[in-house]
């Protein structure tokens, strides 16, 4: 009786019945394809794991280059089930980036960018943005020397970007050199604006896709049997997050994520600097490429073509259009498998140099 | 046109054939022809500028005659280009005397303008502390410098020696050079850290100089075998001592019983602090043992080893020592702490080492293991005081502190034993979990299928 009361009270303020009644209509198209379609609840999911351990390691960390170093150390060796956190915060992250890539390159191997699903797509390539911007940011956090030299090397790349790039190394830098500025810095974007940059923009996201319903590949239109969102897909979801858990504690602990050795300024920079997976094929490109290519510095090309592609894959619904001819749209799925192929291969070779 | 002219046209060569670069050589002649002459050209210009006067403010008529001379005449003008005097400013005859102005040979060495020529080695000394003696000068070129040498040369076995008429011992110039004299601070002067031994060597590694005098010529090879002669070779590090930083320099000579430990104490402060303290002093003066050098030996002096302390075979402490006796026992005490101290940080290291290795964070009981090798180093400082008590005042919280750091290690490895286990539970309960939804979605669908 009172649980119906507490129902009836809310009904006259939410409208939850209208919730209800989407959710309950919401259904999953199957078809042999419909193994990517969890994906991106993964990438959700692993993003709320983000957001409770980076909460959690929020209640000891410290911002500022004297004590950075030795607050991850309290929580990994002092705090009950700090390393698990911290851990886990690691490990996600780099989960969250990998699933958040299968998702990107299912939907558009897909085409599921088609019209009119071109703004979910926007949305999408800004929030991967976004994550590798939590990635380069929250690598520095910890202030170990691989850390601070591999930010140095990141936001020195930065800077070469003709016209904007000094102020904007500046900017991110907090000055002319990573210091304690750019540990405060970083902190700031980590914690504040691409948490708030992130939820608006996966709001965005996840509406637009409530809004347009899953997008059945071509293939498959009008053969496709379906399923319930509620109950059926969100029980498979929810098997698929518990087994993510499984995995991260898994990984935490038997290959707890490395401190390293304290970020000292006047050091030598270590051997091996290199940055997270994520960027390792931008760095080896930004490595093969000759100091001049015509009269242009030859990393200063690099990076403004890096730029250019990011540019192209954000406007990709908008070149490979629905109604066009069917061999230019296969043109661009070759340009995506060039281009899942040419990551693979020198994110392969970066590791192995 | 001329035959010659069509040739340089390219039409023909001088066998009337066409020529295949002729004219394109033809241009580049006045291109080539000055890039070859270049060469030749700076050649000549700086042969020619090196026979210059070096200093030519002034006019220096000895320069301009000895250069042109062969062999020794000419070498003091050859070398004076680097020497320091020369480039404060001095000329030949502010040392020599002489007219340099003068192009005449007899005006120039006219005596009554003080011409000296070449002095004596018994005159080298006051030849030299002419200038070096007077503070008044000397400070217009280097106020730091001391003007004491000559004095100090005087008190010196070579000073005693050539006081005596000895000529051939060494004078200023034997150790700083003629003509060329660099600053000390000049990594090529003779005088130099890193060449000092060297120097000395000239004359004290050879047998037959020095059999003259009856000493030893092996004291450079025994040098070079040093942990002095490392220290300052292999690291280039310049504060370690050679030759004249336990002989002196201008007043060298062999310390003697009672000024070893001084000298050895200038650098090894502590250990001379507590050995004049310790019960070996008053017997060593007794004996007449040359306090460090007893157990260090002098010029091969081989890097420490806790193997010279104990009573084991080896040990530099039995061989006064008998057993059972006071010292014995303080020499096998004192070595076992040490052995200790070793023993349980390479043991401490080895268990943390391990937990590192499994991705445990041990970087703080690592770091504070530190300490314990801080008091490895200090207790080998302390065998000069020859009390095992004193020893034991560093010795003891070293143990303490490798005790800390093997538990760390323990508590490491029990953490990721724990770790590992909490793990397996964990994964069986979510898996079970999976299991549950598992079911839960087959029994949702065998009552509602897809």
């Amino acid at each position: 009786m009172r649980i119906a009361a507490i129902k009836k009270w809310f009904d006259e303020r939410l409208p939850l019945q209208t919730i209800a009644e989407v959710a309950r209509e919401k259904e999953i198209p199957l078809h042999r394809q419909t193994i990517w379609y969890y994906f991106g609840g993964m990438t959700l999911f692993l993003f709320t794991v983000q957001v409770v351990t980076g909460i959690l390691l929020l209640l000891y960390y410290r911002p500022n280059s004297e004590s950075a170093f030795e607050s991850v150390q309290f929580i990994i060796t002092e705090v009950q089930f700090g390393w698990l956190i911290r851990s886990i915060h690691s490990w996600s992250a780099n989960l969250m980036i990998a699933t958040l890539f299968i998702h990107m390159f299912s939907v558009y191997f897909m085409k599921s960018y088609d019209r009119p699903r071109d703004l979910t797509w926007v949305s999408g390539v800004f929030l991967l943005f976004v994550a590798i911007c939590f990635g380069f940011s929250g690598y520095l956090l910890p202030w170990n020397k691989l850390a601070f030299f591999a930010t140095k090397v990141g936001t020195e790349i930065a800077g070469v970007v003709p016209v904007v790039g000094r102020p904007m190394l500046r900017f991110l830098r907090g000055g002319d050199d990573v210091t304690g500025a750019t540990l405060t810095r970083f902190f700031g974007f980590h914690v504040a604006i691409l948490p708030a940059t992130a939820t608006a923009l996966i709001v965005v996201h996840v509406l637009l896709v409530q809004l347009h319903g899953m997008h059945v590949p071509a293939k498959y239109e009008g053969q496709a049997r379906r399923m319930k969102f509620f109950p059926n897909f969100l029980l498979r979801d929810l098997i698929g997050w518990i087994l993510a858990i499984a995995v991260l504690a898994a990984l935490a602990a038997i290959f707890p994520w490395e401190l390293g050795e304290k970020a000292d300024a006047f050091a030598p920079a270590p051997a091996g600097i290199r940055p997270e997976w994520y960027f390792l094929f931008m760095f080896q490109t930004l490595k093969y490429l000759p100091a001049k290519i015509l009269m242009f510095d030859g990393e200063v090309v690099g990076i403004l073509a890096f730029g250019l592609g990011a540019f192209v894959w954000l406007i990709i619904p908008f070149l490979d259009r629905t109604d066009s001819h069917p061999r230019r749209r296969m043109v661009f799925t070759i340009f995506g498998i060039v281009v899942v192929l040419y990551i693979a291969v020198f994110t392969i070779i970066g590791y192995l140099t | 046109m001329n035959r010659r002219q069509r040739v340089c046209d390219g039409r023909l060569d001088m066998k009337g054939q066409r020529p295949r670069r002729c004219c394109g050589f033809s241009r580049l002649r006045f291109v080539v022809g000055p890039l070859v002459l270049l060469p030749f050209l700076i050649i000549i210009l700086s042969s020619y500028a090196n026979a210059q006067n070096p200093n030519p403010q002034k006019k220096n008529s000895c320069y301009e005659c000895h250069i042109n001379l062969e062999g020794r005449f000419g070498d003091p003008a050859r070398l004076i280009k680097n020497d320091i005097h020369y480039s404060q400013g001095l000329l030949c005859n502010d040392c020599h005397g002489g007219d340099p102005t003068q192009d005449d040979k007899n005006a120039a060495k006219d005596v009554r303008k003080g011409f000296i020529g070449k002095p004596k080695p018994t005159d080298i000394p006051a030849f030299c502390g002419k200038c070096h003696n007077d503070a008044a000068l000397m400070k217009k070129y280097n106020p730091a410098l001391r003007v004491d040498q000559e004095k100090e040369y005087l008190t010196s076995v070579h000073g005693q020696l050539l006081k005596k008429g000895e000529q051939s011992v060494a004078t200023c110039v034997s150790c700083h050079g003629v003509h060329g004299i660099r600053a000390v601070s000049d990594p090529l002067a003779s005088v130099y850290p890193l060449n000092v031994a060297e120097t000395c060597a000239k004359c004290h590694a050879s047998a037959d100089y020095m059999s003259k005098f009856g000493i030893p010529s092996n004291q450079y090879e025994k040098y070079k075998r040093s942990v002095h002669a490392a220290a300052l070779y292999d690291r280039q590090d310049l504060s370690a001592p050679t030759c004249n930083d336990c002989h002196g320099n201008h007043g060298a000579t062999p310390p003697g019983i009672a000024s070893v430990a001084n000298v050895c104490g200038q650098c090894h402060v502590r250990q001379a602090e507590l050995f004049q303290a310790s019960p070996h002093k008053t017997v060593f003066d007794n004996l007449q043992y040359a306090e460090c050098i007893k157990c260090h030996s002098n010029h091969d002096i081989a890097a420490p080893q806790d193997s010279m302390i104990g009573t084991a075979q080896g040990s530099l402490c039995i061989t006064c020592h008998k057993p059972g006796d006071k010292g014995w026992v303080a020499a096998g005490e004192m070595r076992s702490k040490i052995d200790q101290l070793l023993a349980g940080i390479a043991r401490s290291q080895e268990i943390l080492n391990r937990a590192e290795r499994a991705g445990m964070e041990v970087s703080r009981p690592k770091f504070d293991l530190r300490e314990a090798t801080d008091a490895v180093t200090h207790s080998r400082v302390l065998i000069h005081s020859s009390s095992p008590a004193e020893l034991d005042k560093v010795a003891d919280p070293g143990l303490s502190v490798v005790a800390k750091a093997y538990q760390a290690g323990q508590a490491a490895l029990a953490e990721l034993r724990y770790r590992r286990k909490g793990l397996a539970v964990s994964l069986v309960f979510l898996l079970f979990l999976a299991l549950l939804v598992y079911l839960k979605i087959k029994e949702i669908e065998r009552r509602q299928p897809v």
